[in-house]
């Protein structure tokens, strides 16, 4: 395509937009993410958008790191870096001025009592993402017992994660 | 909530390094894995600070892991540990991600790779609802910091509300229980 530089202005205005709405997390907006790539840009189908979405599941590192994907598919490696920089580099500046003064006001009686009132909004999410994501992954019974299964293995044990992730793999080959 | 007494401070070579393994070994989302070393291995921080800087991280804009990355970062080691936090989580998993997509532009569409993607999302799920438990099963808490959590669960997975509008209208629920079982010690335990 001719127009490569619209199209990385694109992605970095489009994901710049994105990272400031996206109050919740990352996952949080894959929705939009999705209007994005696929209903006003038109980089890719529906399918194209899933299976990337996928992909970065499976990868290590940020979820978020999706954009990088949406963007090395539009414009390749420059693309990647453009989506990712736009993604992280202005909410990133944001988090640092806060926790500036986040030290600046430490021991503040309000302070303590809203940071205590956050975490069960936090640790509620945190359920929420992963419900969402087991009945996206639950196209066929084994995929459920998969999850169920690393559910308690990853709750009751002190083993690292990585097991129940390999052996999903496997049995995802197998069964799936 | 209790400082041990000899808690570790992390050099910015430390942040930079731990937060390099955090992402090169975050498979399935970085949340569950930042928590299992920096509370279980590293000790740098507790449960209960973990969960309060993931809390602060969601009502910020921007990816959760990148905040708290950024937040601990600046704690430890100021705008030098924060940004060597960030550019450690991300920059290891860019590379590897250069190569997947490479992978991906040839593979991607054979069936044995989607079987092997949709098996690891699978366990991926299980590994976030199973550090939830595990947060929660530590943290024992109050009912009136329950009941707020389990709002937050519902209106995320049940009513599929946008997570703004679940951060921004609980957090007030969120902070008045707080206030409330700080004032009313002992006697809120479910």
């Amino acid at each position: 395509m001719s127009d490569g530089e619209d199209v990385l202005g694109q992605l970095a205005l489009g994901f710049l937009a994105i990272s400031l709405i996206a109050v919740g997390g990352g996952i949080a907006v894959v929705p939009e993410m999705n209007r994005l790539a696929v209903d006003v840009h038109g980089w890719m189908t529906n399918e194209r958008f899933a299976q990337l979405f996928a992909l970065a599941q499976a990868a290590p590192g940020p979820n978020v790191l999706v954009v990088g994907l949406i963007g090395w598919h539009v414009a390749g490696l420059t693309g990647m870096l453009v989506a990712t920089l736009a993604m992280t580099g202005p909410a990133g500046l944001l988090a640092y001025g806060f926790s500036r003064m986040r030290t600046r006001l430490s021991g503040a009686a309000w302070l303590r009592v809203t940071e205590k009132g956050l975490v069960p909004i936090a640790v509620g999410l945190i359920f929420s993402s992963g419900i969402i994501l087991a009945q996206a992954a639950a196209v066929h019974w084994t995929a459920l017992v998969v999850t169920i299964g690393s559910t308690l293995f990853v709750w009751r044990t002190e083993f690292s994660p990585l097991w129940v992730l390999v052996a999903g793999a496997l049995l995802g080959a197998v069964f799936l | 909530m209790s400082e041990s007494p000899a808690r570790p401070r992390p050099s910015v070579a430390a942040l930079f390094l731990t937060y390099l393994k955090i992402g090169l070994v975050g498979f399935g989302g970085v949340n569950a894995w930042a928590r299992r070393v920096l509370v279980e291995e590293k000790r740098w921080v507790t449960e209960q600070e973990y969960a309060e800087v993931l809390g602060l991280g969601q009502v910020l804009p921007g990816p959760n892991a990148l905040n708290v990355a950024i937040q601990l970062g600046d704690r430890f080691g100021g705008g030098r540990g924060a940004l060597a936090a960030s550019v450690g989580l991300f920059g290891g998993p860019l590379v590897v991600l250069i190569g997947l997509a490479v992978l991906h532009d040839a593979y991607g569409d054979l069936p044995m790779v989607q079987a092997v993607l949709a098996g690891t999302a699978a366990a991926a799920a299980g590994m976030i609802l199973g550090t939830a438990a595990k947060i929660t099963t530590n943290l024992k808490p109050a009912w009136p910091i329950l009941a707020v959590g389990l709002a937050a669960l519902l209106g995320g997975s049940v009513l599929r509300l946008p997570l703004p509008w679940i951060v921004l209208g609980l957090a007030p629920f969120g902070i008045l229980a707080a206030w409330w079982t700080l004032r009313h010690p002992g006697r809120v335990r479910p």
